[in-house]
């Protein structure tokens, strides 16, 4: 199998070194495979190259070689499966990246949340071209989400999925629980933790939230756009609020809610004894189905290796189900 | 949805009794929300009606009534036909009129029964947990709908709580 990988920073580098370092488990489950160009904004390498090599010049020299473009990669390489984790924009970017591959009747694999912009249109592509689209790692990190909806819960109509989808905005709210600090020392601690970006905006506003939240309403068959989203952050919430909560048995979590009747991102009251009060920078989510009861997930929504783990697993299956 | 439920448990009158009832309903999730205790009212065995009230979802109301019923004599079960929910309100809620934002939830089907406000400093928000009842769950949605309605308009937050319903 030939890999063509398309963004090289912190997931891109986090699945090359899995690569590298599981080599021999993973050629067991899916075959030999060589990883034949990978390009990012930095430069690219393609041809005769060790995996290794490309990880240590990415590290050392903060660039990769060669100059092609991540496009004329996409356009020009030969591959059979794209692992596409360039950073998620608030815009369409690494969607490009992702048609040219599927049109090229190549499957992809991303991190990318961007493909909520079109989410409908690419799984057509894939679609017509034969090919797969895997988008684990997307939402949840690598809380194994998705496959949970598409393969096991396929016999289940799902009525509907609550989730915490934003690490950072459920460390913010547990610190505010436990510590009883006002917000915006909450977040300037959270920047100096590397938990909140230095634009933490997208997060607190509950954007990414609603992002994430797109395309597992599209997941369970609601063809749902980034509009259709009610979104409301966490900007306003109040230690006070927690203590007045907690007083009839509540906290506050930041709840991503996909169902017929709703589709919203807002602070909600969240029973002190429910799976999702959960601590951190957990993502979690229940789902509830007709036949199968509530189901409760939880896991890593972020980190490097727990990314490139979800990416790895969706190759796993593409291998799989191939 | 969590729904409004009552029962007469009969106590011996000696101490730790009431303990003891209350503890299954806490355990199962049951949230109390009013106790009545007629020690007026012994019955020949010397025993002390209580009534309990407390929220919770059926399938939950049923299993604190069955362990209860292993160790207690329960007189009397049953489901208010009464809808409840708690909301919290957060922003500018008693500078704009609280008792109007009550007024106009309040009506022939709906009520608010509880306010816990907290008095923030001068020109910080306030917060506030409403607990309103309803006829029914749709007289409650109703209810819902005007409380969202009177708050945006006030431009305060609404905190709904996540229920069985989805």
């Amino acid at each position: 199998m030939k890999i063509a990988i398309v963004g090289f920073g912190t997931v891109g580098q986090g699945v090359a070194e899995l690569l590298v370092a599981k080599k021999s488990e993973i050629e067991k489950k899916i075959g030999d495979f060589r990883v034949v160009a990978i390009a990012d904004l930095t430069g690219s390498i393609w041809g005769e190259f060790k995996l290794e090599d490309a990880i240590r010049l990415r590290k050392e020299k903060g660039r990769l070689p060669g100059d092609r473009s991540a496009m004329e990669i996409a356009e020009e390489e030969d591959y059979d499966v794209m692992i596409e984790v360039t950073t998620t924009r608030l815009e369409e970017s690494g969607i490009a990246y992702m048609r040219t591959a599927l049109k090229r009747g190549a499957s992809v694999i991303t991190s990318n949340k961007s493909i909520a912009y079109d989410f409908q249109g690419l799984m057509k592509l894939a679609e017509s071209k034969n090919a797969k689209l895997m988008y684990e790692a997307t939402v949840g990190g690598v809380m194994p989400i998705i496959r949970l909806l598409n393969s096991y819960l396929a016999p289940c109509e799902i009525l509907g999925v609550r989730g915490i989808l934003n690490g950072t905005c459920n460390y913010i709210l547990t610190r505010m629980e436990e510590e009883k600090l006002p917000y915006n020392q909450i977040l300037s601690e959270a920047k100096e933790m590397g938990i909140a970006e230095a634009n933490p905006k997208a997060d607190v506003e509950g954007i990414d939230a609603g992002i994430k939240l797109v395309i597992l309403a599209n997941t369970i068959g609601i063809p749902a756009k980034f509009e259709d989203i009610e979104i409301t952050g966490i900007t306003n919430i109040t230690p006070q609020a927690f203590a007045v909560a907690m007083q009839k048995g509540y906290t506050i979590r930041l709840i991503a809610e996909a169902s017929r009747k709703n589709l919203r991102v807002s602070p909600r009251l969240v029973p002190l004894n429910s799976p999702l009060a959960i601590k951190g920078t957990m993502n979690a989510a229940m789902i509830k189905t007709d036949t199968a009861g509530d189901i409760f997930v939880a896991g890593r929504g972020a980190g490097k290796f727990e990314t490139a783990t979800a990416i790895i697993s969706d190759l796993y299956e593409l291998v799989r189900t191939r | 949805m969590s729904e409004l439920f009552t029962l007469i448990v009969e106590l011996e009158d000696k101490p730790g009794q009431l303990l003891r009832v209350l503890e299954p309903i806490a355990r199962n999730g049951g949230n109390i929300v009013g106790i009545f205790h007629q020690r007026g009212k012994k019955t020949p065995l010397n025993r002390i009606p209580v009534e309990i009230s407390f929220t919770a979802d059926s399938r939950r109301a049923e299993k604190i009534v069955e362990e209860l019923q292993k160790e207690f004599l329960i007189r009397q079960f049953g489901k208010l036909r009464t809808a409840v929910i708690s909301l919290l309100l957060i922003g500018h809620v008693i500078h704009t009129d609280l008792s109007d934002t009550i007024k106009r939830v309040d009506n022939s089907e709906a009520e608010c029964v509880e306010l816990i406000v907290t008095m923030p400093e001068r020109d910080e928000p306030s917060t506030a947990m409403i607990t309103i009842t309803a006829k029914s769950r749709e007289a409650l949605e109703r209810a819902l709908e005007r409380l969202k309605g009177i708050c945006k308009e006030k431009g305060i937050l609404v905190l709904e709580p996540i229920n069985d319903e989805i």
